[in-house]
């Protein structure tokens, strides 16, 4: 018997066992997408609003690492000339008598902040989970669209908004804000504290909660749709691993996002309204300030109770996309389908009761901080769990090292590097050493940078034939890779060092300080291997969008030979995913290589003496 | 009928129950952030550097006309259920004006506050009071502009009685209850501070 299913039998199947929801007959769904504008604009359509996210990270991550790439550039040759880089920055250039162009250290800050930001919430938050649970949750759970399409939209259009707020702060003549991007009083509280406090921190807080309220009405609808609108059949333990994950990344921001929006607003009363609620004791030109009994250890808590959470919203997604391509390119069932599930819900619980090991060296009580490393440490084991499961999916597997399967690997590797240093970290005692060094920026930025890109790189090149119609082209996709790969392993390896001899992260330059001077080279290695990096990063988007028009085409439904529902709609699907009925569930996710059969996607039912998997 | 369908796997997927679910969701995500500002409040307070005064008197009155109002909908919903029409127009009508009563009361203590002195930035005391009654009164003004949609099917000369309306007015019904409930939470927390 033929593992092979072509469109005839495909739309036989759903035509015979589909549930029928009389979808069609209803005007509402066919009908409302009539003129350019309500189709590709002001679209209540999923696909489209996950193709709007993904459009507007990749602006986003052009331009965040643009400004990585500046300070780079400030980091690695402080005495090298930058005046060419005037007709961009302008005045944030000055150029002494002697022709030397060099940056202006408050914007060095404001890049280094907006760098952050950016990439953290605009690209990994809403770049990430935006765009793949927009595009999955419906096609893989057999649903017609979101639970309020109307909802989704304007998740968007609260996104788009706070974007251009961001983008638009950019251009003002102070600046953007430049105390960091995670905006600690009372650099953030005191509009007087540095030029970029003023109006740029003013808008930054806007386009947050603007953000905020994004996040808030897309997780409503991502949960919602989960957990309501599955087709028959399909029960949560039938879910491929990209919907479990994208669901609890919705429940954790559901819960962290408010958090951060009343730290913002308390914020906000401080800037504006006169209140202490973080100031206390600040000297301003020798002058006290009136503000008293304020905390600034208040912020920090409530900052880093979304803050942890935040890197797991980030970093589950990458791992739901990696969990399904890697098995589905491994032509394996993904190992340990459970033990994948339990330990996405182990960690998202953990995430909510580690934060203050961002705090440890902030003054919090030691003997608290110990209740914090030993949940810290505690991450260790379900992400451990996952590791071991992920290796053995690859294990004895039929793999295609195609360029989603290679980025998938890519972000195993990466996990692994960076969440072992997370074990240092974690402890208090040796974060006396380390904090606020280089090993941080070189932890965080392997195990939640480069891993949610790489996850998300995998996402984009797999379902990029079901988003837009054609591939990508796979050498480039394989340039782009192993030149991403090297240049950053090659950026934030050397990190490490400079972490473990005490190099500060945030400095605009070292050579006043006799302890952290020797290092020059090593910065100049890094700078240019991240000028390597970003180029390998211009690779893809010339792939990206000559394939949107140029790509071979798709010419069958399931390209991949993949079990999960959305090869089961038309290749260019309409609105409401399926023409006909929607087909329903007859098994789980990840029937690949049973019984000798290559896949069987989930809408077939069980062959003659066939039993469900056991999983 | 289960507002969840997370283990039946043969119940047809339920765009109703996807509705109601989500309002859920959203309030988990309110109760998210009056946590977060109860909890900075217990946080901070022991740092010190902290202005007792009492609570103004009119958060009494306003806690029974929220209460009141809650009632008259709950009422109103019960009687629209039941084609009880004229009721459910009555009901409704009252309910609303004692929600734009309570906004008139909670301004009216403020305006008490002020008039002692109690100004937002006098002590971060009386700050968090102005920020948990402000953000409360906001999610509050959520509830009238909903309520204003809804009157407009109760001034219908013949209201529509379809599951449609129902629903919507189920909805509404339990956001009301649960500001009203968060606001009794805010007042017994501040009195136990």
């Amino acid at each position: 018997m033929s593992a092979h299913h072509n469109h005839q039998d495909q739309d036989v199947l759903i035509e015979k066992l589909g549930y029928d929801d009389h979808f069609h007959e209803h005007h509402e769904g066919d009908k409302y997408q009539m003129n350019f504008l309500t189709k590709y604009i002001f679209s209540m359509d999923h696909k489209i609003i996950a193709r709007q996210f993904l459009f507007t990270g990749i602006f986003w991550a052009i331009i965040g690492s643009a400004m990585s790439i500046i300070f780079r550039l400030q980091l690695g040759f402080p005495d090298a000339s930058i005046a060419w880089l005037k007709p961009l920055l302008g005045k944030w250039i000055t150029i002494n008598d002697a022709g030397m162009g060099s940056l202006e250290p408050e914007f060095y800050y404001a890049l280094v902040t907006m760098h952050g930001t950016i990439i953290v919430f605009f690209v990994l938050t809403a770049g990430l989970s935006g765009t793949f649970s927009n595009l999955l949750i419906p096609l893989q759970l057999g649903a017609r669209d979101m639970a309020s399409p109307f909802l989704n939209m304007l998740s968007y259009w609260f996104f788009f908004l706070s974007s251009v707020v961001m983008f638009y702060s950019l251009f003002l003549s102070t600046g953007p804000f430049s105390g960091g991007w995670t905006g600690y009083p009372p650099l953030s509280a005191l509009p007087q504290a540095s030029i970029g406090s003023g109006a740029g921190m003013t808008l930054w807080l806007v386009s947050l909660a603007l953000f905020v309220v994004s996040v808030l009405l897309g997780g409503m609808n991502y949960i919602t749709t989960v957990l309501n609108l599955r087709t028959k059949g399909m029960s949560l333990w039938r879910m491929p691993l990209t919907i479990w994950a994208f669901l609890v990344t919705a429940i954790l921001g559901l819960l962290s996002f408010p958090v951060l929006f009343s730290g913002f607003l308390l914020l906000i009363f401080d800037r504006s309204m006169g209140t202490s609620f973080y100031l206390s004791d600040i000297f301003v030109n020798g002058m006290a300030l009136d503000r008293i009994g304020g905390s600034p250890i208040l912020y920090q808590h409530i900052f880093w109770f979304l803050g942890h959470p935040e890197v797991y919203i980030i970093i589950l997604p990458a791992m739901g996309i990696v969990s399904e391509v890697l098995s589905v390119h491994a032509r394996k069932p993904i190992f340990g389908y459970r033990a994948m599930v339990y330990s996405i819900l182990a960690i998202a619980f953990l995430s909510f009761i580690v934060w203050a090991h961002h705090m440890f060296m902030a003054g919090v009580n030691p003997f608290i901080s110990n209740f914090f490393v030993i949940f810290t440490l505690i991450i260790a084991v379900p992400s451990a769990v996952k590791v071991f499961n992920w290796i053995s999916t690859l294990y004895g597997g039929n793999l295609r090292m195609n360029t989603p399967m290679l980025f998938c690997i890519g972000f195993v590797s990466m996990f692994i590097s960076g969440g072992l240093t997370g074990i240092f970290l974690g402890n208090s005692a040796i974060d006396i050493q380390q904090h606020d060094t280089y090993f941080v920026v070189a932890h965080f930025h392997i195990v939640m940078g480069v891993a949610a890109f790489f996850g998300m790189f995998a996402g984009v090149y797999n379902w990029f034939p079901k988003m837009f119609g054609r591939f990508m082209n796979d050498t480039l996709g394989k340039i782009h890779f192993w030149c991403t790969m090297i240049s950053a392993y090659a950026v934030f390896g050397p990190m490490h060092f400079l972490g473990m001899a005490g190099v500060p992260r945030r400095y605009y330059r070292f050579d006043n300080f006799e302890a952290f001077s020797g290092f020059d080279v090593m910065n100049q290695f890094i700078t240019i291997a991240a000028i390597f990096g970003f180029m390998a990063q211009l690779v893809f988007v010339v792939n990206f969008f000559w394939s949107m028009y140029k790509g071979r085409k798709v010419t069958e439904q399931n390209p991949w030979g993949s079990n999960s529902l959305e090869w089961t709609t038309p290749i260019d699907a309409g609105h409401g995913n399926w023409p006909g009925k929607i087909p329903t569930v007859q098994r789980w996710a990840y029937d690949y290589g049973k019984d000798g059969i290559e896949y069987t996607q989930q809408h077939v039912p069980l062959r003659e003496g066939e039993e469900h998997s056991s999983h | 009928m289960p507002v969840v369908q997370i283990f039946d796997k043969e119940l047809a997927p339920s765009k109703i129950q996807a509705l109601k679910f989500g309002l859920w969701i959203g309030m988990a995500s309110i109760v998210m952030l009056f946590g977060a500002f109860t909890s900075a409040y217990l946080v901070r307070k022991p740092v010190g550097n902290w202005y007792e005064f009492k609570l103004p008197i009119q958060f009494f009155y306003s806690t029974l006309i929220i209460i009141g109002s809650s009632v008259l909908l709950e009422k109103a919903f019960k009687s629209f259920r039941s084609h009880d029409l004229k009721n459910y127009q009555l009901f409704m009508f009252i309910s609303f004006f004692a929600g734009i009563a309570f906004l008139a009361t909670q301004v009216i203590a403020f305006k008490a506050m002020i008039s002692q002195g109690l100004f937002i930035d006098l002590n971060v005391s009386v700050s968090f009071l102005y920020v948990l009654a402000g953000m409360h009164a906001l999610h509050v003004i959520g509830g009238i502009i909903v309520m204003i949609i809804s009157l407009t099917t109760a001034l219908a000369v013949r209201p529509l009685i379809n599951e449609m309306n129902i629903l919507k007015l189920d909805l509404l019904r339990q956001y009301w209850h649960f500001v009203g409930a968060l606001w009794i939470y805010l007042l017994i927390f501040l009195i136990l501070q």
